[in-house]
């Protein structure tokens, strides 16, 4: 009872809970748990054969955070930046540590951007971007859309809602806005 | 090669994409036989994780063959079977060698707060990950394993994050025998911190979720006693009911920064990025669990911050404990676990998406359709 110094009951004993349970009890001992204690030293360096590894060329000036006294010797290579999204990210990484606010909000702001510099730039190659097959949205047909959310009791069934939205509410906007545009374009034209 | 690529929130799509070079001597290129979705790629699906890049390629938890070797490379060669860990690491950095390999300080230039992690956005080093026909794979000689002969490549591909994730989820709860363990989220990592806090002794495990074909598979796999939170006004107070009054010992937070159950926290981190994430199950941990407790941590979340109860948790005395999972520290007891049929992690999957239809099974994941609790993704699957 907690309102006195009693652990309250549990429902089963050990020997239930070894009889029940495959393994019970196997890790016990905290002695055979291998994150205990926190902190091991590592004697075989889990195979390195460095003390500090030699460094990757950098083929382009790679962003790092002003947190780090220099460039990691190994880094990731993927999608270089590029565009408004690049500056803008070269920006955050150059003025503010991981510390601001301000670092991540610019690079989410990069984020967007990108995604509409990438679209846009899609539009002039063979593969436009397409919003229903890569949202993969097809599914809820072929993979029981309806009947995995209704009658569910699932909390999350409300701002499914709002999914759309969030995908294609953009693209209404920016088609609505190309119509529009083109045309007050050609009405200027014909006057 | 073909790989899976994003192209903004909520949109991804496969293309063929230059077959990654050697750019370090130690680096290794490994065909990707069999790859998975995690829930935490979703948060990059979704546009949360801050440095997400247009062109990417997600996927942290495969398995493959060596391809090709770097000249520095001594322990592998082409055509082993390999399993490599989400964390990409150096293995002698002040972290490494004090066997925090998530924490790897050589790995990652974009952020000294988190470490490498495979198709992870440049918030985690501006990796590609394996949700590709191929991947290249740096310190070749310190992360990945050659599997053994006798584990299935659904348990290993298993091995590399979702497993070692839960297992080391239990392992923070620092539990002791009799412990009641509640944990938040039935997902893979969920169930598998659930089944471990069994072998560590507990002696209740409770999983709570809003999802009722997880709950089942709670009880079935984990053997859990299990709750869905939608049919409570409150499931903090009926974790309290169900303890006498007390609160669990220690509570395990394996959903993360989509968590529902509250809508504003929901809509303004998921929908709205305000927020580091949505801590509404870390929040009911933090609740649910007894004075003098331990909360862990394992639902990830993004660098900026959440609304967490810290004044809660200071006035219980709680401990809090969580980090990334360093996996490749938890594989030779989880072997021996699998090989003794405590564990079998294949269990828990439920769908093998080829990765030409990878739109699908991001949308199936992340709407949770179809009964999805983890699905597998194929390259070359015909």
């Amino acid at each position: 009872m907690t309102y006195t110094s009693d652990k309250p009951p549990l429902p089963e004993t050990t020997e239930q809970l070894r009889a029940r349970i495959p393994g019970w009890g196997a890790d016990l001992d905290p002695k055979d748990r291998p994150s205990v204690p926190k902190l091991r030293w590592q004697e075989d360096r889990t195979g390195a054969h460095w003390d500090f590894p030699e460094r990757q060329p950098e083929r382009w000036p790679r962003e790092r955070s002003i947190e780090h006294a220099f460039l990691t010797p190994v880094f990731g290579t993927s999608c270089p930046p590029r565009g408004v999204s690049g500056a803008l990210r070269r920006f955050s990484y150059r003025r503010f540590s991981e510390g601001r606010a301000a670092h991540w909000l610019l690079l989410l702001a990069a984020d967007r951007v990108d995604a509409w510099e990438n679209h846009l730039r899609s539009f002039a190659t063979a593969r436009p971007d397409n919003p229903i097959t890569e949202t993969g949205v097809l599914s809820e047909f072929s993979r029981h859309g309806f009947s995995s959310r209704f009658g569910k009791k699932r909390a999350d069934a409300g701002h499914h809602l709002l999914d759309p939205v969030i995908v294609a509410g953009p693209w209404v906007l920016a088609g609505g806005l190309a119509y529009s545009g083109v045309r007050a374009a050609l009405r200027r034209r014909r006057r | 090669m073909r790989a899976m690529v994003y192209r903004g929130p909520y949109k991804v799509r496969v293309e063929e994409k230059d077959m990654p070079p050697i750019e370090h001597p130690n680096d290794a290129i490994v065909r990707v036989t069999l790859g998975a979705i995690c829930g935490s790629d979703l948060h990059l699906y979704h546009g949360m994780m801050p440095d997400t890049r247009v062109g990417m390629t997600f996927g942290h938890e495969f398995i493959g063959v060596v391809e090709e070797v770097g000249s520095g490379v001594a322990n592998l060669s082409r055509g082993d079977r390999v399993m490599v860990p989400f964390n990409i690491f150096c293995g002698t950095c002040w972290f490494c060698a004090r066997s925090l390999y998530s924490n790897c300080h050589n790995v990652n230039p974009n952020a000294t707060a988190v470490g490498g992690i495979y198709g992870y956005s440049h918030t985690c080093g501006g990796y590609d990950g394996g949700q590709s026909e191929f991947v290249r794979v740096p310190f070749a000689d310190v992360g990945p394993t050659i599997i053994p002969e006798w584990m299935d490549d659904e348990d290993a591909v298993l091995l590399t994050d979702a497993l070692p994730t839960g297992y080391f989820g239990a392992q923070l709860g620092d539990i002791v025998e009799g412990d009641v363990v509640v944990v938040f989220g039935a997902g893979p990592v969920g169930l598998f911190a659930a089944k471990s806090a069994w072998l560590m002794g507990a002696g209740r495990v409770v999983v709570i979720d809003h999802l009722e074909y997880r709950l089942e598979k709670a009880r079935t796999f984990a053997h859990a006693e299990t709750y869905n939170f939608t049919e409570y006004d409150d499931i903090v107070v009926h974790m309290k009911k169900i303890t006498d009054h007390l609160g669990a010992d220690v509570a395990i937070d394996a959903v993360g920064a989509e968590a529902d159950g509250n809508l504003t926290q929901h809509i303004t981190a998921a929908k709205l990025k305000l927020q580091g994430g949505s801590p509404v199950a870390l929040n009911w941990a933090i609740d649910s669990v007894r004075k003098g407790g331990t909360v862990s941590v394992m639902g990830a979340y993004g660098p900026m911050f959440s609304a967490v109860k810290f004044g809660d948790a200071l006035n219980k005395g709680l401990t809090l404990r969580m980090n990334q999972c360093p996996v490749k520290r938890q594989w030779p007891r989880l072997f021996e676990h699998i090989r003794n049929g405590y564990l079998k992690p294949s269990e828990i999957i439920t769908h093998r998406i080829p990765l030409e239809h990878i739109a699908e099974g991001y949308h199936i994941f992340s709407a949770k359709l179809d009964g999805c609790i983890k699905p597998l993704v194929v390259p070359n699957a015909g």
